[in-house]
């Protein structure tokens, strides 16, 4: 169905949604305007709590009991959408709007074959019977890039892998060539080589189906590189809106300003440049304030901020900013220019880890999460780990925290305490040189206990401080050095932000004064703009104390960032590990190459380099392929070497190495000049497993 | 579907379903066998001097001694149970100590008339309280969820022998539709409905709130989710969105709570044979606890315990067929 | 927005609510406290706390005094609920009995409660062999009926307001216990417990100070369905003669020893059914209050 004479497909005007919450109103989406033209990307970006979630929901007219559309209009290709009655609406969904949204595992009925799932759509919408349905929706499913679609037509959703159920989705809802389509944070939780390969997907389905697309997401990067069209939410207000390169290129709200600037982007080294929190939080849900939403936050505000909301203002071609002073946006300056200063080290080993090992499981069937891992962290320095699900990193870092035992290889600490045993067997001041801090900040303190004991109890136990009022006097000040005031100590978690509770987090770890902290995915959890704050709070409190880290993490531009060395992890094994610039740049191991192409930044890449594709789902760590780990999906596989064969050390001049059977110089050719891979392509040698591809955990 | 798992599994894949099973075939194994630990232990064990436990305070000492004697009382324990356990393995259950007749046809017959009980209660009940507990999932929080929800809690709450009184009083005593005793019924429909249907009430009144509830509440998290969702964004017919996507997943835990509605079936089942006199199971046990009659007493309760054990593989082969995470799990 | 049907009404995503819902008992009780079914059950079981405890005040007879002038007088201003079969007025003996159940149903989920704290704490916590071992058989034995075991334990033994105070909480132990290893085990892989290991925090006070008040509120709900459960099973077993002798004034007694007067006499058994239904009913309803308030 095509929308004629370019009349927008969805047509936003003047919407305005309140949650009713214990019987009062809160405002979440204000007088909200924006159109979709006919067969176009439309970028939809906010961080949590900016209400885009519920502005999707509300095209489909799928919001929850107690919300209510105060006023405003939608139109969908011309046609009344709040007005719509049931009937309407169930004819249109599924056939003329369709739905894409995070976490496809649980979106999926479990209970239902993935063909018949499909064929449903094919069936209610275009009155085919189940067997001519059917060969609709394996014709789908090549369509979305599935190998082996009959197969997959038979199975059930948990059969399939994190990548393949989302294609699924994707072929569920474009299979009766929609208007719109929605996509809801699609690529949210999956693995970035997956979510690579997803994006391209759409990039691809875009000129086959000729759908017009509203692609909502908290990722700058991603929406980027999918969309023509950006729109900025903030606090349910669009702030600006236009085309997505010329706007993330040269913002014109003081917002999308402060976004850009608190995400590390390509070639910001920590070292060179500091990344610029946005002070101030999120205005309270509902609440009515009388300017501009942003002002108590902007760095340019005025008296005139506070009192008059600003209107669209056109500040270009097909752009608008709510700003009153939009002109004077591209003038701020970059706030602090000056630099975290570096912690002097002396280059010792803190760290060193010998062949670490952990299996789970019973001898016979057991499974190795840790496969042999070597590699040491210097006094002083960022040590990012960086890998995806699957990879075991999360395993090493409880072996190495000590929260499980390793099943063989050594660990030792300043070359004399051997971690390589778990807590309780390790003694006190082990405990206190090294801490961690967790991903989770709701979860990684005791709800029931207060900031105040929570503290203190570290304090007690790692710091022996056993004097109550002296620790008192050390909970303000531990406090004090994560930015928290006084006045949170005696509140419970609960009442704090996610930010403010990693900041007790970290305050915690940091009780008795270690020489080393483990942080598993820190800041994956927090918004774009928290994560800033809590990365310069880390930076700052190393400077202060001189700690090392092993930062965990599976996102590669704060790793980028952040890391003075790097190790890459893949099923198990180090593949990868030097210092932070050597390892980013070939020659490196091609996972660390597939994995430098995956990753979506807001910068032109070297336009001349394409993607890598990896080759099917990533291995089962149960079951891990012969020789070399990675031959299974190595766009640059030999053939016979690489499969029985494991793979020797290369080492640069550099002190980075990598596992590879081609050497450096070779490879380093290869891939600066990105030539096709050498040798045959091969078969795939083991079957369509459904590993965890989703989900970050290692 | 289901012929083709079956086909599976003859062909010997039957897979994590099998392996299932296995495990619960193995864990009702233990479980019998701790049972009648337990119950060797309280009958044969405890009372200390079973042989005065059986003749009571008046026999001589002689008189005990003999009969411990006879009983094979001086043995030591495990050696008593393993030939307590190997008789009735072998189908040797004694005699009663009260009737004098064979205890093994006596509590067959017994066990069978309950089951007929318990199976009427069921038959009718099950399926209604899945009806209503649907039902008032799907007008959740609206004047037919509150009653249902209601009175299916206040119906766990009463003890069947008060409502099997309350019952009595008003359709047998006062009424006469039904008589007060009730009997094994003969084939004839209209005598079984005649003879069960005063005593199953109170049965179906318990099984009804639990099962009404888990209806409910596996109704309601199925309405809740991600993949209902999906199935509304695609336009489904609401036909289609309820049978196919809601009911399978919702009634999955239901199946598991039915299996454990059978044991609290034979609880009930004690009090309401003995309120209505109807020779079952449920009564003899009672009976024979009252009266001391150690071998009926024993073989009451392990074949309690085989009947639950059944029931809940029954249930459990059901759950395993109908979730495809188990039946083609990996 | 107009013209929705049940399936459209019911099909929604559920309104979203704050993450943290970690309460304690109090905010528990606060938040169930807006139900009216947690208000008509609470209401109801305080009057008959109430009257467990002070029937000897209002009770407008001595339970105890036989008077064989008035046996079996139906309901009239002199005795409102009518007399038995040896002239004992009904209604001193209903409010009576009250003490009678609710001291021993009581006394069994505590010792119940108590012990399957405890065992649930530390099976969740360590896991290990002796986990794996305790919970299958645990598994299994779960839903075997109780009144069962209780027949047999109580014949043996001799039946007695302590004998089935003791049944009743050891029975209650393994089914506690399941309950609350459950919510141990879902706790214990939250970070924060983490976060205490590597303090170095012994296991003891992990379990106490840390897991334990995170679980308050579904062992708060466990709490009262237990004490329904209780309450339900002592009155059936003194139903069967098995618990309470004469010549208490308990329900299940009377309204076994009455069922001979059905017809000439209902009365006899109907007050104290309707007492027993009361009371369980009220047990539930505050039961199901607080799942409620620990559900949203």
């Amino acid at each position: 169905m095509s929308v004629a004479d370019g009349r927008p497909v969805v047509d936003i005007e003047g919407l305005s949604i309140s949650y009713l919450r214990r019987k009062r109103p809160l405002r979440v989406i204000e007088d909200l305007t924006l159109s979709i033209r006919p067969g176009e990307a439309y970028g939809l970006v906010g961080e949590s709590g900016c209400g885009k979630s519920t502005v999707a929901m509300a095209l489909m007219r799928y919001l929850p009991a107690n919300a209510l559309v105060d006023s405003g209009r939608v139109t969908f290709a011309g046609d009344d959408l709040l007005g719509a009655d049931e009937a309407t609406l169930r004819r249109w969904r599924g056939s003329r709007m369709a739905m894409v949204y995070q976490d496809p595992a649980s979106a999926l009925n479990p209970s239902m074959r993935v063909g018949a799932q499909i064929s449903e759509v094919y069936r209610q919408h275009r009155g085919m019977d189940k067997t001519a349905a059917l060969k609709e929706a394996g014709a789908m499913l090549e369509k979305v890039s599935i190998t082996d679609p009959g197969r997959v037509l038979r199975r059930y959703p948990h059969e399939l892998s994190g990548g393949q159920q989302q294609r699924v989705m994707i072929a569920m809802a474009l299979s009766t060539d929609p208007e719109l389509l929605v996509l809801d944070e699609p690529t949210t939780g999956l693995d970035a080589t997956v979510e690579a390969e997803v994006l391209d997907l759409v990039e691809q389905l875009r000129s086959d189906f000729d759908t017009s697309i509203l692609f909502i997401s908290h990722n700058l990067g991603v929406v980027r590189r999918v969309c023509e069209r950006v729109g900025v939410l903030y606090a349910g207000r669009l702030i600006e809106e236009g085309p997505s390169d010329e706007l993330l290129r040269q913002p014109r709200h003081p917002y999308t300003l402060g976004l850009l600037r608190c995400v590390p982007r390509r070639g910001m080294r920590k070292d060179a440049l500091r990344l610029e929190p946005i002070p101030g939080s999120l205005p309270p849900l509902g609440a009515d304030l009388p300017g501009c939403v942003y002002a108590s936050r902007c760095p340019i505000a005025r008296e005139r901020c506070h009192t008059e909301p600003p209107p669209p203002y056109e500040t270009g071609e097909d752009r608008i900013s709510r700003c009153h002073y939009h002109d004077e946006v591209p003038a701020i300056p970059s706030g602090e220019q000056q630099v975290t200063p570096q912690p002097p080290s002396d280059g010792a080993t803190l760290l060193k880890v010998e062949d670490l090992v952990k299996s789970y499981g019973t001898t016979g069937n057991s499974m190795q999460a840790v496969a042999g891992v070597s590699f040491e962290v210097r006094q002083g320095e960022v040590f990012g780990l960086v890998g995806e699900s699957g990879s075991g990193k999360t395993s090493l870092a409880r072996c190495l925290s000590g929260l499980v035992d390793a099943s063989s290889g050594r660990a030792t600490f300043e070359d004399r305490l051997d971690i390589s045993v778990s807590e309780h067997r390790r003694n006190a001041e082990l405990r206190r040189q090294l801490q961690m801090i967790f991903q989770n900040p709701d979860t990684s303190l005791n709800p029931r206990h207060s900031v105040r004991r929570i503290l203190g109890r570290a304090l007690l136990l790692l710091a022996g401080v056993k004097n109550g009022r002296e620790r008192e006097r050390r909970s303000l000040d531990l406090a004090s050095s994560v930015r928290l005031e006084p006045r949170h100590l005696q509140v419970r978690p609960s009442a704090l932000s996610g930010g403010l509770k990693q900041r007790v987090a970290i305050a915690r770890a940091f009780a008795g004064e270690p020489a080393l902290v483990l942080c598993d995915e820190p800041v994956s959890a927090l918004d774009v703009s928290v994560q800033a704050a809590i990365l310069n709070l880390l930076l700052d409190v190393q400077a202060d104390r001189k700690v090392s880290y092993l930062f965990i993490s599976h996102d590669l531009n704060v790793v980028r960032y952040l890391a003075d060395s790097i190790g890459v992890m893949y099923l198990g094994q180090l593949v990868d590990v030097g210092p932070a610039r050597a390892v980013f740049d070939p020659p490196h191991h091609p996972y660390t190459e597939a994995l430098v192409s995956a990753m979506t930044t807001l910068e032109d890449l070297d336009g001349s380099r394409p993607r890598i594709k990896l080759d099917g789902p990533m291995p089962s760590p149960s079951d891990p392929p012969s020789g070399c780990r990675f031959h299974t999906r190595c766009p640059r596989f030999l053939g016979d070497l690489c499969r029985d064969k494991a793979p020797p050390w290369q080492r640069d001049a550099d002190g980075h190495q990598y596992r590879c059977h081609i050497p450096p110089g070779e490879l380093g050719d290869l891939q600066r000049t990105n030539g096709a891979f050498s040798g045959e392509p091969h078969a795939a040698t083991k079957q369509d497993q459904p590993p965890k591809e989703n989900g970050q955990s290692g | 579907m289901s012929l083709r798992f079956v086909q599976r599994w003859r062909r010997g894949r039957g897979g994590t379903a099998g392996r299932f099973l296995l495990r619960r075939l193995w864990l009702s194994a233990i479980t019998l066998v701790l049972v009648s630990v337990v119950v060797f232990a309280v009958a044969e064990v405890l009372p200390g001097d079973v042989g005065r436990t059986i003749l009571g305070p008046f026999a001589t000492n002689e008189q005990v001694e003999r009969l411990n004697r006879e009983l094979g009382l001086e043995r030591p324990l495990v050696v008593r149970y393993a030939g307590w356990l190997g008789d009735f393995v072998r189908g040797e259950w004694g005699d009663s100590f009260l009737l004098n007749t064979p205890v093994r046809p006596l509590v067959v017959e017994r066990a069978v008339n309950s089951v007929l009980l318990g199976a009427f209660a069921l038959a009718f009940i099950v399926p209604v309280s899945i009806g209503l507990g649907v039902l008032a999932a799907l007008y959740r929080d609206g004047f037919i969820d509150r009653a249902i929800s209601v009175t299916g809690l206040s119906l766990i709450a009463l003890p069947e022998f008060v409502v099997g009184v309350i019952v009595l009083v008003i359709f047998a005593v006062e009424l006469g539709w039904f008589p007060v005793s009730s009997q094994v019924p003969s084939a004839n429909p209209v005598d079984v409905v005649r003879q069960f249907f005063l005593p199953s009430i109170p049965l179906m009144l318990v099984l009804f709130g639990y099962i009404a509830r888990m209806a409910r509440a596996g109704t309601v998290e199925a309405l809740a989710s991600d993949y209902v969702r999906t199935a509304v964004l695609k336009g489904l017919s609401r036909w289609a969105l309820i049978w196919r996507h809601v009911l399978r997943n919702a009634l999955l835990p239901t199946i598991s709570v039915v299996s454990v509605q059978v044991g609290y079936l034979f609880g009930g089942l004690v009090v309401v044979e003995t309120l209505f006199n109807y020779p079952g199971i449920g009564k003899l046990l009672l009976d024979s606890a009252v009266g001391h009659d150690l071998p009926v007493l024993e073989a009451t309760v392990l074949v309690v315990a085989l009947l639950y054990m059944l029931s809940n593989l029954v249930a459990d082969s059901l759950y395993a067929v109908l979730n495809p995470r188990i039946r083609v799990g990996r | 927005m107009e013209g929705r049907d049940a399936t459209a009404v019911a099909v929604g995503p559920l309104p979203s609510r704050t993450p943290d819902r970690r309460e304690g008992l109090w905010d528990l009780a606060v938040a169930a406290a807006s139900s009216k079914t947690f208000l008509t059950g609470a209401v109801i079981l305080v009057f008959w706390v109430l009257m467990a405890l002070f029937w000897g005040i209002v009770a407008p007879y001595d339970p105890q005094a036989v008077d064989p002038t008035a046996s079996l007088a139906p309901p009239s201003g002199e005795h409102w609920f009518g007399t038995d079969n040896l002239g004992r007025d009904v209604l001193s003996r209903v409010l009576a009995g009250a003490s009678s159940v609710l001291t021993v149903a009581p006394l069994g989920t505590a010792l119940g409660m108590v012990g399957g704290i405890a065992v649930g704490l530390v099976t969740g916590y360590y896991r290990g062999l002796v986990d794996d071992v305790i919970m299958r058989v645990v598994d299994a034995l779960l839903a075997f009926p109780l009144i069962i075991i209780a027949v047999l334990v109580l014949s043996v033994l001799g039946s007695s307001k302590v004998n089935v105070v003791l049944v009743i909480g050891v029975v209650f132990m393994p089914i506690v216990a399941r309950t609350v290893r459950s919510s141990v085990l879902s706790e214990r892989e939250r970070e924060y417990v983490a976060a205490a290991r590597l303090r170095g925090e012994s296991g003891g006070y992990i379990m106490v100070s840390e897991i334990l008040p995170n679980i308050l509120s579904p062992i708060a709900v466990e709490a009262t369905i237990r004490l329904g459960y209780a309450i339900f099973t002592s009155a059936t077993l003194s139903f069967l003669s098995l618990g309470i002798q004469e010549p208490s004034p308990d329900w299940g007694l009377t309204i076994s020893l009455g069922r001979v007067y059905l017809q000439a006499a209902p009365w006899v058994v109907v007050f104290p059914a309707l007492a027993l239904a009361t009371l369980v009913v009220a047990v539930n309803l505050v039961a199901d209050g607080l799942l409620q308030a620990v559900e949203e």
